[in-house]
């Protein structure tokens, strides 16, 4: 059992290989590995409420396991306050990614 | 007898600047690790090595009327020059350029902190670092 932070930068909107990483974060999860899935920028933005076809609340129901963390600044940029984001997804920032990147043997990986 | 290695984090970077977030993104990270008091590696490459161009200057905005002052319009190399002041010494920033990178964008002329590398520099600070982030480009 392997501890990863994957980092999504992007959002399913302008990118349609976003659905591969969040596929990759349920399935190292269903794996029996312990998985953080970091948003950053552009990726916040499937955190806001009310997204049809929701790829956050797939990710959820497929592997509850996998802990959803959205860069506080990011949200902050794209006017996604506490009450716009869809539940289960915590606000996070950078300090708590450096905090898992200093962690020996953890696996990251930027999308 | 234990011994503990330090920690630090090694990051690539390949965007040039102004032109995405993750540039934004990956400072942040820098500047929090160096805040906690962890060293940090950048491996920048391709147009990663204009981040540090000692010649980027400021400019007025004529849409808001701001003088070249009263804009301060913040610049990559500026904020580096500020991460190179956070890392000092313990933490440490190490920042290198890709030199073949460097000769094809004729951007050889640096802020003071920066040197010369190529991957061979990546690959010692991977081995060498707690983790690595690599951050792509589109």
């Amino acid at each position: 059992m392997a501890d990863y932070v994957l980092v999504e930068s992007r959002d399913p909107f302008e990118y349609t290989d976003t659905g591969y990483f969040y596929q990759i974060a349920a399935d190292l999860s269903e794996a029996g590995n312990n998985v953080t899935f970091f948003l950053v920028q552009n990726g916040v933005l499937t955190v806001r409420k009310g997204m049809s076809n929701s790829v956050v609340e797939k990710l959820q129901k497929a592997a509850p396991g996998v802990k959803i963390l959205a860069d506080e600044f990011s949200l902050r940029e794209r006017a996604i306050t506490d009450q716009k984001l869809v539940s289960g997804v915590v606000s996070s920032d950078v300090d708590q990614l450096v905090d898992m990147l200093a962690v020996s043997g953890v696996k990251a990986i930027w999308h | 007898m234990t011994t503990s290695r330090k920690k630090s984090i090694t990051i690539a970077l390949m965007d040039p600047p102004y032109e995405s977030g993750t540039t934004t993104t990956a400072l942040r990270i820098v500047d929090a690790a160096l805040r906690k008091g962890i060293s940090v590696n950048v491996f920048a490459y391709e147009g990663a090595v204009n981040l540090t161009m000692k010649g980027q200057a400021p400019h007025p905005n004529p849409i808001k009327g701001t003088s070249i002052e009263e804009q301060d319009h913040p610049s990559t190399a500026k904020f580096i020059a500020g991460l190179f002041t956070l890392g000092q010494s313990n933490p440490k920033l190490e920042w290198v350029n890709c030199g073949l990178c460097i000769d094809e964008r004729g951007s050889g002329d640096w802020i003071d902190g920066p040197r010369r590398g190529g991957p061979g520099d990546l690959f010692k600070f991977s081995k060498e670092s707690t983790n690595t982030l690599v951050i792509g480009t589109r």
